[in-house]
């Protein structure tokens, strides 16, 4: 079995001789070459993925004023942030809503505009200390005059997640997009045989430590996301059948393009963020090559009816990607049309993008400095009666 | 029946002639008058419903050209903000005529208005909010 080390690679993208291609290209190079070849000519696979992600939100430093302030409330552009950390820190969340706006303005759109490079709306009130005098403050920020502007995502580039259906009789509005009644359509999110954790199902090479591309800028894996799930039930090629791995993403917002972060309004749900990642899979063997080069014909997900708000979801079938992406799929012996709700087309952009930096000698790989959890549980809340703290 | 909103122009020269009056009597059309801005020495300019068969709207606006008057059909319509469109396909898990659709080689939306409903569904589907209803003067 061929091997290549980090190191190799990133001397091989040094001096510009790095066979670089994307999640997609290599099919055909396998279907062409087989993978021993294919293992020793190819370098580095890009994946890609841009669909809504709502565990996501922005650390900012706004420096301090004279006299200085200790925020105890903070709304930038009428969207709460939190500032329960020091004093002129606050974090700002994606579905955080305007007070003033509702669901047409929220923390994803401050984001946005922020990276954008407008400039923002920042209140803030204080009680007033001895050491920080100020009790309000009245302002505008931006990306120029910040200290500190970094995205920090408990949860994202989820490895695979649920088809939504809604059985019931009446139209229901959901994060998955609008569902009609009656199983009259069903949405999907996913980049399937592009999307990084479906290509690295056991985590080899994605780790904490790694160094990807988010939102236009460098940006590093911090840990494991939340809801992380390597237990999901897995297909004969190891790949989750439904919502497996997370990763919680770190990445300078000060760098960011709003190409590639969007925000984004799901109808009587609320706000979210189309967050756009790319991640480099070294190709360090033959293993690498055979998960790489997954197709959409082998990766499935289940259909869930949402209609069912209260236990767990029912599945009504399983499906493979390429099915969903036929345009319908059959369910319940109908022809139902389905609807992405992740683009493929920025995400192909963003494979395509990383592929090139990575030939140029822009973007090196980085070895995983710890491993993301193997094994792990998902907890449920249970509600337990006030004053019973124990069970 | 049809119905279709209209904006109607009337030279000062003509401007004594009882136009609606003959839309309403000899067309056999429903005239609901949205705004008018009417007076002496000044080009009129009326908005107004029209409702009746297609072919007396058809005879009742070449009376308006023939009586010197002109008009321009008004018509909502679906601005597609193609620039600001990431194409995620939001919008298609709605549209119920297939104007919306993927295109599956390169992912990118396509819009096709000739089967538009106007029904106003991907406007409210949109996460991006690039679907707008446009009132213009659409020919």
């Amino acid at each position: 079995m061929s091997y290549k080390s980090f190191d190799e690679i990133n001397e091989k993208i040094k001096s510009g001789k790095a066979v670089v291609v994307t999640a997609e290209e290599i099919v055909d190079i396998v279907k062409e070459k087989g993978v021993k070849q294919t293992a020793r000519e190819v370098d580095v696979v890009t994946t890609a993925t841009f669909g809504p992600m709502c565990s996501s939100g922005m650390f900012i430093n706004f420096g301090h004023s004279d006299p200085p302030i200790k925020m105890s409330k903070v709304w930038l552009n009428d969207v709460p942030a939190y500032t329960g950390v020091a004093a002129v820190d606050a974090y700002i969340g994606a579905t955080e809503l305007s007070e003033s706006r509702g669901m047409e303005y929220g923390g994803g759109h401050v984001i946005e505009d922020f990276i954008a490079g407008k400039n923002i709306s920042l209140y803030a009130e204080s009680c007033g200390t001895h050491c920080y005098p100020r009790k309000e403050i009245s302002t505008y920020i931006n990306k120029y005059n910040v200290n500190q502007a970094f995205l920090f995502n408990p949860r994202t580039a989820y490895q695979n997640y649920a088809a939504a259906t809604n059985s019931s009789g009446r139209i229901m509005y959901t994060y998955m997009g609008t569902l009609l009644p009656h199983c009259s359509n069903v949405t999907y999110s996913t980049s399937g045989q592009l999307s990084p954790l479906l290509n690295d199902p056991y985590y080899r090479t994605i780790g904490i430590g790694t160094r990807v591309f988010i939102g236009g800028a460098l940006g590093y894996v911090a840990w494991e996301g939340t809801q992380h799930n390597p237990l999901q039930k897995r297909g004969d090629n190891g790949v989750p059948i439904g919502p497996a791995a997370t990763l919680a993403l770190i990445g300078d917002a000060k760098q960011m393009d709003a190409r590639f972060i969007r925000a984004a309004i799901y109808q009587h749900y609320g706000v979210s963020l189309f967050v756009g990642v790319g991640i480099p899979i070294p190709i360090l063997d033959e293993d690498m090559v055979e998960k790489t080069a997954v197709t959409n014909k082998d990766i499935f997900t289940n259909v869930l009816d949402y209609s069912v708000t209260s236990g767990s979801r029912p599945v009504l079938r399983r499906v493979s990607y390429e099915e969903l992406m036929s345009g319908s799929i059959e369910l319940n012996g109908k022809k139902v049309p389905t609807a992405p709700l992740s683009s493929l087309r920025k995400a192909r952009e963003i494979a395509a993008l990383l592929k090139e930096m990575i030939k140029r000698g822009e973007f090196f790989l980085t070895k995983p400095v710890a491993s993301l959890p193997e094994s792990n549980v998902i907890n449920k809340l249970e509600i337990r009666e006030i004053g019973n703290e124990k069970d | 029946m049809k119905k279709i909103k209209v904006t109607m122009y009337f030279p000062a020269n003509i401007i004594t002639k009882p136009v609606t009056y003959h839309l309403v009597k000899d067309y056999n059309l429903m005239v609901n008058i949205l705004n008018a801005d009417v007076s002496l020495n000044k080009v009129g300019k009326l908005v107004a419903d029209i409702e009746g068969k297609e072919e007396d709207i058809d005879a009742g606006l070449a009376f308006v050209k023939q009586a010197g008057a002109d008009y321009e059909i008004f018509s909502k319509a679906i601005i597609w903000d193609e620039e600001s469109c990431v194409h995620c396909g939001a919008c298609t898990a709605v549209c119920p005529s297939g104007a919306l659709q993927m295109d599956k080689n390169d992912w990118r939306l396509t819009f096709d208005r000739e089967k538009c409903l106007m029904c106003e569904l991907c406007v409210k589907a949109c996460p991006l909010r690039v679907m707008r209803i446009k009132n213009g003067e659409l020919d």
